[in-house]
């Protein structure tokens, strides 16, 4: 229940900075969600905000005032742990009041939190057992558990999911959902490797790579509008198609040469002077649309993917270019060594110069 | 330099001997039932179960001459007199009991029982989370495991210097008559006060055995998840809390396997005490009582019950503990 600050947060072991230049506004009852590659920082991010990693530079402002020399537990902050870190030798309900008795509360108070807090997870029936005697499931609602009764200020879950089998993944992250439903003053930060995860939780997701801040912004503006190519290979599965080509027509809709033989048109307007830019034009699998005339690609189906409501192609790769993916609703395993020729709605087709989107200018 | 040489040939044809028999035997085995031919299959199965047997046949075979059979032996000993030819039904049992020095032995074993084990294991447990967080921990563990490497006999005699005496007149060399007669006090004969000498003896085995508990336990520290620890310092707790409510109990397991291991050991304690007492003034023990009666008192009869006595009491002790440690290791 509290705004958050990143000041030029940075992280260096060393001489190595593995984060730099992080800020973040971070308003009461948001959902946060840090996504990027494995080893992009997104964990240290967490655990300094948690206090268990030392903050090298920049400032950490919770509610206002500076914390980054605040001990941990007096950040009013709770973790829930990808390993969910329950205190094997205590029962649930042991493991879950522990914060409040080193915090020294009544025995009414605490078993008034226990008990609410396990009503709402669910886990009433389960406060005599040791963890041990859980599914994991059940283990990750009692981590959860464990930071709801603290009542904190912040709550911080460290890629909460993964060590949990696909359908329950699912499940679980809809009672995080709802979760967050029935607590809308309180500000969550999530970190995931998960696309999907961040697609649907988030308020707002901070895409990291490289030790820095890719894009922030709301689940669908990350989608339709990305800043740059990694944001928009990032997010989408399979990744946006990237295609190298030259601008030829400038104006309200650009017209571009693509290296590998087609033209493309792009809703993003250029100017007379980007004549001859080198772009390179981006088109989600989705939004390609199979054409007769006038193509923007045209290529050899590889291998066909057909998943039941839609039917991934995968091109031949053109010499030193990246294989592009279709993604055609139906079902198309017919369409295996054919050629196919493709086009997408200006609307829909993304420019990069330099790795940069042109939107952005 | 003929003890060397001997010493040296000796390790060798051991050492070169098992090889061999391991080496030899596995080959006679594959030969007997080759892993090819028309009955591949069927060979390779009974191969695999002999195989096991052939291994451990040298030391099930020692086991046997040195281990059950004189157990067997040391029964039907204690009901024979001192010579072991004549039966006497349990009167050596019964003169055990009224005997003033059992008395004392089991009395001694009792405070060694309850003293050594709970020293060892608590400055081994404050050890080992201590050095597991200083720069020269390493150094710091190599010091306190020491102690380890050197025979009872040879801290026996370290601790016998330690607590020496000179008559008066002579000049003391002992560093507790050192740090007595610093602090003020009359340089003492210490080895024989009774029960003081008993503790001073206990702390030559608890500084031997600090040293297998630290290591023990230390590597248990480090096996605690560090997630718990983690979520125990965000829950608020200090780092005494941590350490007593998050990290003891969940080694509690090795803490008891640790526990009873040198509680074992105690049982069996004998060396120091012959070394620097030889159960005089007070400090005898079970184990220097039954070697006093078999060498000195050349009476098989009672130093066989002295050793049924000991055997009784550490069996018990050791199955709790093998079951303990296989319960650790799961």
């Amino acid at each position: 229940m509290a705004d958050l600050k990143l000041t030029n947060i940075e992280k260096a072991y060393g001489e190595v900075k593995v984060l730099a230049n992080i800020n973040l506004d971070i308003k009461k009852g948001e959902l946060i969600v840090f996504v990027g590659p494995s080893g992009c920082g997104k964990s240290t991010l967490l655990r300094m905000i948690a206090g268990l990693e030392r903050i090298t530079g920049g400032e950490l402002q919770i509610d206002g005032s500076v914390v980054n020399d605040v001990p941990p537990a007096q950040r009013g902050i709770a973790m829930v742990f990808q390993s969910y870190a329950l205190y094997p030798h205590m029962t649930v309900r042991q493991n879950m009041e522990f914060a409040l008795k080193i915090a020294k509360k009544s025995k009414v108070e605490i078993a008034a939190a226990v008990d609410k807090a396990a009503q709402i997870l669910q886990l009433t029936p389960y406060l005599d057992r040791l963890p041990k005697a859980l599914s994991g499931g059940q283990r990750q609602r009692v981590a959860i558990g464990r930071s709801i009764v603290r009542d904190p200020k912040v709550y911080l879950f460290d890629e909460p999911l993964s060590n949990l089998d696909a359908a329950l993944r699912v499940a679980t992250r809809i009672e995080i959902a709802q979760l967050k439903e029935q607590m809308p003053e309180s500000t969550m930060i999530y970190v995931t490797h998960d696309q999907v995860e961040a697609m649907t939780l988030a308020t707002r997701i901070v895409v990291l790579a490289g030790g820095g801040i890719s894009q922030v912004g709301s689940p669908l503006e990350l989608y339709e509008r990305p800043q740059n190519e990694f944001v928009a290979q990032f997010i989408g599965s399979p990744a946006m198609n990237l295609l190298a080509g030259e601008v030829v027509e400038t104006g309200a809709q650009t017209v571009i040469k693509l290296a590998g033989g087609g033209t493309a048109r792009s809703a993003v307007p250029t100017v007379t002077a980007d004549l001859g830019m080198k772009v390179n034009i981006g088109v989600r699998p989705e939004d390609l649309i199979a054409t007769q005339a006038d193509p923007l690609y045209t290529g050899v189906v590889e291998i066909t993917e057909a998943l039941g409501e839609v039917t991934l192609l995968y091109f031949k790769r053109q010499e030193e270019a990246a294989q592009v993916v279709g993604k055609l609703p139906g079902i198309h395993a017919g369409l295996r060594r054919s050629v196919v020729h493709l086009t997408a709605d200006p609307k829909k087709v993304h420019l990069f110069h330099n790795g940069l989107s042109l939107l952005y200018r | 330099m003929e003890q060397f040489v001997m010493a040296a040939v000796t390790i060798l044809i051991g050492v070169f001997g098992c090889i061999c028999y391991f080496f030899l035997s596995n080959i006679a085995l594959d030969r007997i039932y080759p892993a090819f031919g028309p009955n591949a299959g069927a060979n390779i199965n009974r191969a695999s179960q002999i195989r096991p047997w052939l291994f451990m046949f040298p030391a099930l075979a020692l086991l046997t001459v040195y281990l059950v059979y004189p157990v067997f032996v040391s029964i039907y000993l204690s009901f024979m007199d001192a010579e072991g030819d004549k039966f006497v039904g349990v009167s050596n049992y019964i003169w055990l009991i009224n005997d003033v020095k059992f008395r004392e032995s089991m009395f001694n074993n009792l405070l060694w029982l309850v003293f050594v084990p709970a020293a060892s294991t608590f400055f081994g447990l404050v050890a080992a989370a201590v050095t597991d967080r200083i720069r020269w921990g390493n150094f710091a563990k190599a010091m306190i495991f020491m102690p380890m490497a050197i025979s009872f006999v040879g801290a026996a005699v370290i601790w016998k210097l330690v607590y020496e005496y000179r008559p008066d007149g002579q000049e003391q060399i002992g560093i507790l008559n050192a740090i007595w007669t610093g602090m003020g006090g009359e340089a003492q004969t210490w080895l024989t006060s009774p029960v003081v000498n008993s503790f001073l003896l206990m702390i030559v085995l608890v500084w031997i055995q600090t040293g297998f508990a630290m290591v023990i336990l230390s590597a248990a520290l480090r096996g605690i998840p560090e997630e718990t620890i983690e979520a125990a310092i965000l829950d608020g707790a200090s780092p005494l809390q941590v350490f007593m409510q998050i990290k003891v109990p969940q080694i509690w397991g090795t803490i008891l396997v640790v526990w009873t291991t040198i509680t074992i050991t105690v049982l069996k304690v004998f060396d120091i005490v012959l070394t620097m007492t030889n159960g005089q003034w007070g400090t005898q023990v079970l184990a220097n009582l039954m070697f006093d009666w078999m060498f000195r008192g050349n009476d098989t009869g009672r130093a066989s019950t002295a050793a049924i006595i000991i055997m009784l009491m550490v069996t018990p002790i050791m199955i709790w503990n093998i079951r303990n440690a296989a319960r650790e290791a799961r």
